[in-house]
């Protein structure tokens, strides 16, 4: 069965029609990449996909190992494995990122069936995940997203996706605002998650991050439809030609 | 989000106030209503001396004078109140207990669902509980402990007996019998309370504490607080207040008054938790509560501490009046309201002494219907020189139907005090509230995460024990506000 499935998928934004109709299926252990210019459609497909409000799907699923999710509420699809590295992850202030890691584990944890993690195992935990990230372990103790750096900020997100061990992650524009050495290390930490029974959805406007996170499936989304789909070397010829034939084909 | 809404509901129907249950115990009531007959009644079941009752009796022909005078200045609505509906005496029959093991097991069985450490074994913990029950104080733990220290730890009512020579000296020095209407009801017809006296120069080891439960229908609790710390001593007392569910408004109005030596600090934590009410607005505990502290010594501190998530209208100010040169006054507040709650709190903080500071932080969260005003005064007196106050006023709202109001009052007669205000006013976004359940966290479990960073600073100087439930109580108190 294949992990993630999306079927004709159609919505829109306050009554304008964004996607018209996606396909796009996702092996288990395989990175898929999607690119395309702006406004056509990738953020609106990973928003559908994690169930944020303001969405309204007119046609067509979203299919987790065969079962369709998009009567389920974001908080369940996130624990049945679903994972959105925000473009713009929000700030929460007050609230350390120790206590929104500890918190978001715990209530995957309770899904499981299984019983809260103990402090020391925690701390152990995070300090292994945050070691493998470059992070330094101090920002743990500061309020989540609040006065980070756009390097940072991708960077917690990264250690929540590393923390929560979703089955699909998806990616949504992770390199923008980021420089070489960031870029790297988050590059870094979704490649130490790659793994036989995940997949990824890796959203990007630029050739550069598939240099590091070496793509399955590369997909040209244009029009709010998938318009064209190979290797990685189809990321290079879009580097090099740019999208104008995709969206002129499209229109 | 209607599954989330649902589910909230269910979840608030079956959690929504886990303390509303009633304890059935045959108890010793006053007749109905107020009268100086009633007054007597009852000094005569406290076995007061004469003094005590002249001190009732003086507040009660004073209090009928003030028929006119019942505070209508709060941003606060209710019916008037028919004072003569209600019973000013209860007390669970069997009194005067030699220990714990004579204390009536439901009663105990009470407790322990409220979840306080009134048994030997548990209070390991270090915290030594004065329980009071509708008006009478229950049981007092660890008091031999603190005996042999100097501490005095009692139901207020022994303490007449005990201390009369502390009691007439400091009752009423704070908060006089005439400072307002319901505090002038308090001290005419006060059944109880807890009475704290810690010697010079002693550090109290544990953390000091009342539980208060209001369990009888139709009674009013009036209870009445005393907390005298010599020079140089410190002491953190912490109280605690839960009432069962009932469809009549309850009232409770008591009157704190602490006093602070030289070089004496005194904290205190409040964790209240009064039945609000259902979420229509029916029924509910009425706080209205006079709590001042004095810092009469030099460099003396005061620090006041709140979290305020129950009753149905809370009429609060905690206040500080600073003496003594270079003291310290501090609150600290979190009040919640939620469906059809009225919250109308804040502080005082009077400067009289040269040097004083005062801080001031509060928290707003208002939710469903409610309506949470935060009322302050800093005034700074001609002799307070380099005074200074900084406060800071942040509500957070949730939902589009509540209101949130500040009104702070800055009073200076000396150029060289000076005072800062901050206010802000935030709501709980979409956008956070999507990013935390894409983490998997439920709707409620989120915004419970959200409003307690939110309220962090102030949760944070409670101590270790009460923060915890203060947090868990914070997301209860909340359950269903989003949907």
């Amino acid at each position: 069965m294949s992990l993630l499935e999306i079927k004709n998928l159609h919505a829109s934004v306050a009554g304008k029609e964004i996607l018209k109709g996606v396909n796009l299926t996702l092996e288990p252990g395989e990175v898929h990449a999607i690119m395309g210019p702006n406004g056509t459609g990738k953020s609106t497909l990973s928003n559908v996909i994690a169930g944020r409000e303001g969405y309204e799907v007119t046609k067509g699923g979203v299919l987790l190992d065969g079962k369709d999710i998009l009567a389920m509420e974001p908080d369940e699809r996130a624990r049945a494995g679903i994972f959105l590295a925000f473009q713009y992850p929000v700030e929460i202030p007050g609230v350390t990122t120790s206590a929104f890691l500890k918190t978001a584990l715990n209530a995957k944890r309770r899904a499981e069936g299984k019983s809260e993690i103990d402090a020391m195992e925690f701390m152990k935990l995070v300090k292994k995940k945050t070691e493998a990230l470059g992070m330094p372990y101090d920002m743990i103790k500061r309020a989540l997203n609040v006065g980070f750096s756009g390097g940072e900020k991708k960077r917690a997100e990264v250690l929540q996706m590393t923390m929560l061990e979703p089955r699909v992650a998806i990616l949504d524009e992770t390199d923008s605002g980021l420089d070489i050495d960031a870029l790297r290390v988050v590059s870094e930490g979704v490649n130490s998650l790659r793994a036989p029974d995940r997949a990824f959805l890796v959203i990007t406007h630029y050739q550069r991050l598939l240099d590091y996170i070496v793509p399955d499936h590369v997909h040209v989304l244009a029009n709010g439809r998938i318009a064209a789909s190979g290797g990685k070397e189809l990321a290079l010829e879009l580097e090099a030609e740019g999208y104008a034939k995709y969206l002129n084909a499209a229109a | 989000m209607a599954v989330t809404r649902e589910t909230a509901e269910t979840v608030k129907d079956i959690e929504q106030y886990k303390y509303g249950f009633v304890t059935d115990i045959e108890s010793d009531k006053a007749p109905k209503g107020l009268s100086e007959d009633i007054i007597r009644f009852i000094s005569a079941k406290k076995n007061e001396p004469e003094w005590m009752l002249e001190y009732r009796l003086k507040a009660y022909r004073y209090w009928l004078t003030l028929a006119d005078e019942e505070p209508t200045w709060a941003k606060l609505q209710f019916p008037k109140i028919d004072y003569q509906a209600a019973y000013y005496y209860a007390a669970p029959k069997r009194e005067k207990l030699a220990s714990l093991d004579e204390v009536d097991p439901k009663l105990l069985e009470t407790y322990k669902k409220l979840g306080i450490p009134l048994l030997e074994q548990q209070m390991l913990a270090g915290v030594a509980v004065d329980a009071v029950f509708d008006s009478v104080s229950v049981a007092t733990t660890y008091k031999k402990k603190l005996e042999e220290m100097g501490v005095i730890f009692s139901p207020i009512s022994e303490a007449v007996h005990k201390h009369p020579e502390l009691v007439k000296k400091y009752l009423g020095s704070v908060v006089p019998y005439s400072d307002n209407f319901y505090a002038t009801l308090n001290a005419a017809v006060f059944t109880d309370g807890s009475f704290v006296y810690i010697p010079k120069g002693l550090r109290c080891p544990m953390e000091l504490s009342t539980y208060f439960r209001i369990n009888e229908k139709n009674t009013g609790q009036f209870e009445r607080t005393l907390i005298i710390a010599d020079e140089g001593s410190y002491v953190s007392y912490l109280e605690g207040c839960t009432a069962p569910q009932r469809d009549e408004n309850q009232l409770h109005a008591a009157v704190v008054e602490l006093i602070a030596l030289d070089n004496a600090e005194i904290k205190y934590s409040t964790v209240q938790n009064w039945y609000p009410g259902d979420a229509e607005g029916k029924g509910g505990i009425y706080n209205f509560v006079t709590k001042r502290g004095a810092c009469r010594g030099a460099n003396s501190k005061i620090m006041w501490t709140q979290v305020e998530t129950g009753s149905s209208i809370t009429w609060k100010y905690p206040s500080c009046i600073l003496q003594g040169d270079n003291s310290v006054g501090e609150f600290y507040s979190v009040a919640i309201t939620n469906n059809r709650q009225q919250a109308d709190t804040g502080t005082k903080m009077i400067h009289l002494g040269k040097g004083t500071r005062s801080k001031i932080i509060s928290k707003g969260i208002s939710a469903g219907r409610a309506d949470n005003t935060y009322r302050g005064l800093v005034r700074i007196g001609a002799k307070a020189d380099k005074a200074r106050n900084y406060t800071q006023c942040d509500s957070l709202l949730i939902g589009d139907k509540c209101g949130a109001h500040t009104v702070p009052y800055i009073e200076s007669r000396n150029p060289t005090a000076t005072t800062e205000h901050e206010a802000t006013t935030s709501k709980i976004s979409d956008d956070q509230l999507f990013y935390c359940m894409q983490r998997g966290m439920k709707q409620e479990e989120a915004v419970s995460l959200i409003v307690n960073g939110f309220c962090k600073e102030v949760l944070q100087t409670l101590p270790m024990e009460f923060a915890v439930e203060a947090q868990k109580l914070v997301g209860i108190s909340l359950e269903g506000s989003v949907g």
